[in-house]
């Protein structure tokens, strides 16, 4: 009797000690795998969309590469949608959430985040000839947003009485309104500015001012200091060698901003 | 119903419904009069003008009577620019609103000006009346007071068009509506009240028409 009781607490001591070891280690299980399962949006581009073969193509996936061979292992990428990919995480079903991902308190309480890696922000654009630097500066200029978008609520409790805010219905009548050059100025999103420049105007919308950032991190699992460890030193590693400006060149047009 | 109806929250903005209200009503006023000055010149070419005249204007009839006004406005206000010339909202809409009045009036006038008995314009010349006075007094106020109520009709249509201009970020009244529904999401409450107001302008024009028509054109008040 007490030797079967002695046994049973061994074995119970044993599998106490085993779990938190089974848990812990994201990274060691990716390494010994070979593979890191990166879950991407397919939806939104340009962070992630569907390329004319079927295959996932954007500014998360080629970070998602990036940080695969940084890793030296080989990259097996997930599509999500933006109300999936953090059950997705939680669930084991991905190691990593590359997917235009913000930070907020919400979600701090359920997964952790890398650093940064891509910028996404509101701001204020306007032509090379528009000398604003803050919001202070727009005081008797005019500027094109959509109406009811993020940037419209936030420009319209800041902006000086004297600018002029002129409302289009969605985002495509704001770019035809920069582009016929019926404003000189838009706040947009940095991703709007992007389809702005990707259509080539004559002249191209230059950052001004930011009104609210909130940029890309990667989604991890909480409790894994070792696997952020690693995704912090490749996007660390990737910025510094270049890598990560040519990802935002390529997809946003513009070169990654010195802080984000 | 489980909605929850709130009316209140619309008054603190009143005074963006009232600047809507207020371009409507310009909008209307400067387009309709230009654009009925435009229709009795477009009749009177189609009309009595030379050949090469009608057919001008037979091809900016059918142009602009076949194309919907939302396009004609954004070809105006998007498209212009990229020739060169590039028009502020208020007058790309006033614009677009006077082309596109212009075009169906001169078509409902033609209509009052076709119907001109033959024998008034031989009775009147031979009364010595000169040319101009003919068609000022027997030609044209009789077919303007034959085509009164299709004209002030396609008036109204044009006010109610005005509101298709806050596509181009013209502050008129459906302007107002979709600012305040993007404010407080009350769309029911919102939209309810913009066609309320739309009813009362265009019953309010529909009486202008008829007393213009009875001061102006000496119709009959039935």
């Amino acid at each position: 009797m007490k030797r079967r009781a002695l046994f049973a607490a061994a074995l119970a001591l044993a599998a106490l000690a085993q779990a938190p070891l089974a848990h812990a280690d994201a990274l060691a299980d990716i390494k010994k795998a070979g593979v890191i399962k990166i879950a991407v949006p397919q939806d939104f581009p340009p962070f992630g969309s569907v390329g004319g073969d079927l295959k996932p193509v954007g500014y998360d996936i080629d970070t998602a590469a990036l940080i695969a061979k940084e890793m030296g292992v080989k990259l097996e990428l997930v599509p999500v949608t933006s109300a999936n990919r953090i059950p997705y995480l939680t669930t084991k079903k991905v190691d990593l959430v590359i997917s235009s991902l913000g930070k907020n308190p919400e979600r701090e309480k359920v997964i952790d985040f890398s650093d940064a890696y891509a910028p996404f922000f509101n701001g204020v654009f306007g032509t090379a000839d528009e000398k604003v630097a803050k919001v202070e500066d727009l005081a008797g200029k005019t500027i094109g947003v959509t109406r009811g978008a993020v940037e419209d609520l936030e420009l319209s409790k800041v902006a000086p009485p004297t600018a002029t805010i002129k409302r289009f219905e969605d985002n495509n009548a704001t770019i035809s309104a920069f582009l016929s050059g019926q404003v000189q100025l838009v706040a947009t999103g940095n991703v709007v500015a992007a389809a702005i420049i990707a259509k080539n105007p004559p002249k191209k919308p230059e950052t001004k001012f930011l009104i609210k950032n909130s940029p890309c991190y990667v989604g991890l699992n909480k409790g894994e200091a070792a696997l952020l460890a690693a995704v912090n030193a490749a996007i660390a590693k990737t910025r510094q060698n270049g890598a990560l400006n040519g990802v935002s060149q390529k997809w946003l047009g513009t070169a990654l901003p010195a802080t984000l | 119903m489980g909605y929850h109806f709130d009316f209140s929250d619309l008054w603190g903005y009143r005074e963006v419904f009232f600047k809507g209200i207020w371009l409507t009503l310009f909008l209307t006023a400067v387009g309709c009069s230009l654009g009925i000055a435009v229709g009795i010149g477009g009749a009177a070419s189609r009309q009595y003008g030379p050949k090469w005249l009608r057919v001008i204007v037979g091809a900016y009839v059918e142009a602009i009577r076949n194309t919907p006004f939302l396009v004609q406005l954004f070809f105006i206000f998007f498209g212009l620019p990229a020739m060169g010339v590039k028009l502020g909202e208020l007058q790309a809409a006033i614009l677009t609103m006077v082309v596109n009045l212009g075009a169906y009036s001169t078509e409902i006038i033609r209509a009052g000006l076709a119907s001109t008995h033959k024998g008034q314009v031989e009775a009147a010349e031979s009364l010595a009346m000169s040319g101009p006075q003919i068609f000022r007094h027997v030609i044209l106020v009789p077919a303007l007071r034959r085509i009164w109520p299709a004209l002030s009709s396609q008036c109204v249509i044009v006010m109610l068009g005005s509101a298709v201009c806050s596509q181009i970020s013209a502050e008129e009244l459906t302007f107002a509506a979709n600012f305040v529904a993007s404010r407080n999401f009350r769309n029911f409450e919102v939209y309810l009240v913009s066609t309320v107001i739309y009813l009362a302008l265009a019953i309010g024009l529909r009486y202008l028409f008829r007393v213009i028509g009875r001061y102006v054109l000496k119709m009959s008040w039935e």
